[in-house]
């Protein structure tokens, strides 16, 4: 059974189609994470599989029943989808334990999961506390067990870090991903941090304009970019022109193998820490003047002006080299690239 | 295609949703109710028209003489006036309580906003017993051997009584906005090297602006409304040649018409208000105060505010309350009765009561159509519910005469009738409290409940009652206490026999027995300070008060 698939899926907000989503699936006990910047339809796409917006037209099919098909509508009560939500949205009435009590259906065990839930997610003896007298990361985790407690067939989380401070991030960030595969559901996480999504997710789906540019594991989604677009905003690229022949394509940073049959002008987009700098001309390389450098303690990004270039090219170091601004540098291809044709 | 797997068809509009972009329409219960509510409140106006149309050929000549002309000077000069001294006394008091080493600042700040809890009307009485004839301070006077008394009638007393309890409308409103000031606009104009009082000029004062117009739209549609103390002092403003002509002449058109002016006046102060917090809006800023501002040290005037502070609360609070206890202690030595004040009681409280009920359901069909389809053509209702801000209580109650005479006499002068009225003076403050406890639920909290499986009205039930209940009891109470002291509306709708405290104050004036206004005036007053002071931060911080 497919937890979820989207089929032709188009949202309008006016004239503005905001999500435009042909096909989706999510497989069984997997974490998908949606990508893409602020305002692609990433969230409307999330809200729409909650039952909270209503699609203009396609499918939308929760462990195999159809929820929504353009015209009618599941209620989101009758979904069994969890949401947890960018702000938490916790019942401030309520302490932790009525919480996550509040959508575990009619039972006798219903105090015992309460019990499991909060065990699982680690707030041992904060169940009678309000969740204003909570931290951000509790609160957090209230929230994700609320929405797991009445065992949902897709769990939906819509930026749920990104109320955290940075330094709390990357540990609830493990613990999320521990929690939801130790419950086997599956989730989607709707996320504007290419970091996030790529330490997070089984799967990464870019989404821009509104549409799914490319979804893959997270290394190919990195490395293996489908699109100029998604190798520019999953982190630093650089596009050089190139020109191809059978063998190698010809660029000013050296040559690189050509994979594909095409020849011709290309892009070979190349990522910072796959080209090498070097300060005398024995490895080669093309010649230019170091244009500024950026310091971020595990490693720097310098951007180099090229002589032979009209663009900048950024380059990752390590952090035992040093180069100084407006020093002399040779720089060279040293690692995968991608070929774009188009 | 057919879609075996749709489980049912419920339509999702029925969800509330602030956030959705795109509008959704609002459930048709709910628009009819509100349409009824508002159709109701258009009542009153539409009939002062229709009446005074009827009747043009008579009355265009008594309206546009030189007697209506008198008439409105004196009500737009007592307005203005009493404006300008609320402003004075006010704002200086504002910056004092929350920026300065006053001493004792703390209890000024529970002190200086209680004049609200005395009734205007009962605060003339006092001053009439303080400064009019046979009066304290003239048998003072005479035995002193002067022959000059000063004169509490006329302008000059309705002037001072309605400043001395209308200034914390101000007081409160500026307060407030002091408090949600981000001291960093200060600080970075002291560190430009402006001194503090160049800094409070040009840099405070314009920021308090909105909050300036906010208090003097309440204190100017106060004085315009009010009637109880012109009536007592004998100052001819609109409101008392309204009850007059009402009381006094065969053919009512003429106080229609004049309340027809009136209610003009009214809408010319509220969109006026309007235009100024629309601009005001512009330069508004997230307040992120959460540091403390700088105190201003007052140095050798630390003492001169202090007794100034000590003035104010002495006219608005001390003299009103000494003078009743003073009566009261004087009346029941000499044999007065208090046999009428249980019905008195029971009367406003019944009536206060019902009135605070009934209007905060009403409030909700509103309220919920402007939070949650605040994009639609339906938050327009809750304009609507705010144009009875315009509606003065005399106004009202002359239009349930004449509706209630002619078209509903098995209504016309009942119990039901009554509240209904009320409902109406005082439903654009209850629409403003459910709205604002409405505006406190996140919406997103709404859509949890739904993802976990409860139903639109059970989050309802669970959720939105829970956690509104607390601003809906401070609406509930501000009505309440607003019906308690309301005169003009019962003067004219109660029931025969009817009587509250509010009326027991007016028929002991009426007969120039002053010192049996004491006991209902002393009741009614500690009747309205619980509450208040029980909760006074909420009613404060709602920027909302009862005239």
């Amino acid at each position: 059974m497919i937890p979820l698939r989207l089929t032709d899926l188009r949202k309008s907000f006016g004239r503005r189609l905001v999500v435009d989503i042909s096909s989706l699936e999510v497989n069984e006990g997997e974490i998908l994470a949606m990508l893409g910047p602020s305002g692609c339809g990433k969230s409307t796409t999330l809200r729409m599989i909650a039952g909270l917006d209503m699609p203009d037209t396609g499918h939308i099919e929760i462990g195999g029943r159809l929820v929504a098909d353009g015209n009618r509508s599941t209620a989101p009560e009758k979904r069994n989808v969890g949401l947890v939500f960018q702000d938490y949205a916790l019942f401030p009435h309520l302490t932790v334990a009525e919480n996550i009590l509040y959508g575990i259906r009619r039972s006798n065990d219903r105090q015992q999961r309460v019990e499991e839930m909060i065990n699982l997610v680690g707030l041992e003896g904060l169940g009678q506390r309000y969740p204003r007298e909570l931290s951000g990361g509790q609160q957090q985790r209230v929230a994700l067990a609320r929405a797991l407690a009445p065992q949902p067939e897709l769990l939906l989380l819509d930026e749920p870090f990104s109320s955290l401070d940075q330094g709390l991030r990357q540990a609830i960030r493990s613990d999320v991903r521990r929690i939801i595969q130790q419950t086997g559901t599956t989730a989607i996480l709707v996320t504007h941090d290419q970091e996030e999504a790529l330490s997070i997710a089984d799967r990464v789906a870019v989404m821009l304009d509104g549409r799914i540019a490319q979804i893959d594991d997270p290394a190919s989604v990195y490395l293996r970019p489908a699109t100029r677009d998604v190798a520019t905003f999953m982190g630093e690229a650089n596009l050089i022109p190139g020109t191809a022949s059978s063998f190698a394509i010809e660029t000013a940073l050296g040559s690189t193998p050509n994979p594909e049959a095409h020849t011709g002008p290309v892009s070979v987009m190349v990522r910072p820490e796959f080209i090498k700098l070097t300060l005398d001309a024995e490895g080669g390389g093309a010649l230019g003047t170091v244009a500024s450098v950026q310091y971020f303690g595990h490693d720097h990004l310098v951007t180099v002006e090229m002589d032979a270039l009209p663009q900048m090219v950024k380059i990752r170091l390590s952090q035992h080299v040093v180069v100084a601004l407006g020093e002399r540098v040779y720089v060279s291809i040293a690692g995968p690239t991608v070929i774009y044709t188009e | 295609m057919s879609s075996p797997g749709l489980a049912d068809n419920t339509d999702i509009s029925s969800l509330p949703d602030v956030t959705k972009r795109r509008t959704t329409s609002p459930p048709l219960p709910l628009v009819l109710a509100a349409s009824a509510i508002c159709l109701a409140m258009m009542i009153p106006i539409v009939y002062l028209m229709v009446r005074t149309i009827d009747a043009w050929d008579r009355v265009w000549p008594l309206i546009f003489r030189t007697r209506t002309a008198d008439i409105l000077w004196n009500t737009v000069s007592l307005a203005v006036a009493v404006s300008i001294s609320t402003l004075l006394i006010a704002v200086p008091l504002a910056w004092f309580t929350t920026r300065t080493d006053l001493p004792m600042a703390r209890m000024w700040n529970a002190i200086l906003p209680l004049p609200l809890v005395i009734p205007s009307y009962a605060g003339a009485v006092a001053m009439i017993g303080m400064l009019g004839p046979r009066g304290i301070v003239q048998k003072q006077l005479s035995a002193a051997g002067f022959d000059w008394f000063p004169n509490i009638y006329g302008f000059g007393g309705s002037w001072l009584v309605l400043t001395l309890f209308t200034y914390p409308y101000v007081f409160l409103s500026v307060r407030g906005a002091l408090r949600g000031l981000d001291p960093a606009s200060e600080e970075a104009s002291r560190s430009l090297g402006q001194g503090p009082y160049h800094t409070f000029l040009y840099c405070v004062l314009p920021q308090l602006r909105p909050s300036i117009g906010a208090g003097l739209l309440l204190v100017s549609l106060y004085t315009i409304s009010d009637f109880g103390v012109v009536t007592m002092l004998r100052f001819e403003t609109f409101t008392r040649s309204i009850y007059t002509q009402y009381r006094a002449a065969f053919d009512r058109s003429l106080a229609a018409g004049l309340g027809l002016i009136l209610v003009m006046m009214a809408v010319g102060i509220l969109l006026t208000e309007a235009r100024f917090q629309r601009k005001a809006s512009l330069y508004r800023v997230e307040s992120g105060a959460a540091r403390s501002p700088r105190v201003q040290i007052l140095g050798r005037w630390k003492w001169p505010v202090f007794m100034w502070c000590c003035v104010i609360s002495l006219l608005g609070l001390g003299l009103p309350i000494g003078m009743f206890i003073y009566w009261l202690a004087t009346g029941t030595s000499a044999g007065q009765k208090l046999d009428r004040l249980p019905a008195a009681v029971w009367g406003s409280l019944s009536m206060g009561g019902s009135a605070a009920a009934a209007a905060i359901v009403v409030a909700f069909p509103i309220a919920i159509l402007a939070v949650r389809y605040r994009d639609s053509w339906a938050a327009i209702y809750e304009r609507w519910a705010y144009l009875g801000f315009a509606l003065p209580g005399i106004v009202i109650a002359l239009s349930f005469v004449f509706v209630g005479a002619r078209f509903l006499p098995s209504l016309y002068q009942t119990f039901a009738f009554l509240v209904i009225a009320m409902v109406i003076r005082f439903l654009p403050h209850a629409v403003g409290a459910v709205k604002s406890a409405l505006l406190q639920v996140n919406p997103n909290v709404l859509h949890a409940s739904r993802t976990l499986g409860k139903s639109s009205p059970e989050t309802e039930m669970r959720i939105t009652v829970p956690l509104t209940w607390s601003g809906v009891t401070t609406g509930a109470i501000l009505v309440f206490l607003g019906a308690m002291k309301e005169l003009p509306i019962v003067l004219l709708l109660a029931p025969t026999g009817f009587r509250t405290l509010a009326t027991e104050i007016w028929s002991a004036t009426d007969g120039g027995e002053f010192g049996r206004a004491a006991a209902p005036a002393l009741i009614l007053i500690g009747l309205s300070m619980i509450p208040t002071l029980a909760l006074g931060r909420r009613i404060a911080e709602s920027g909302q008060h009862v005239s």
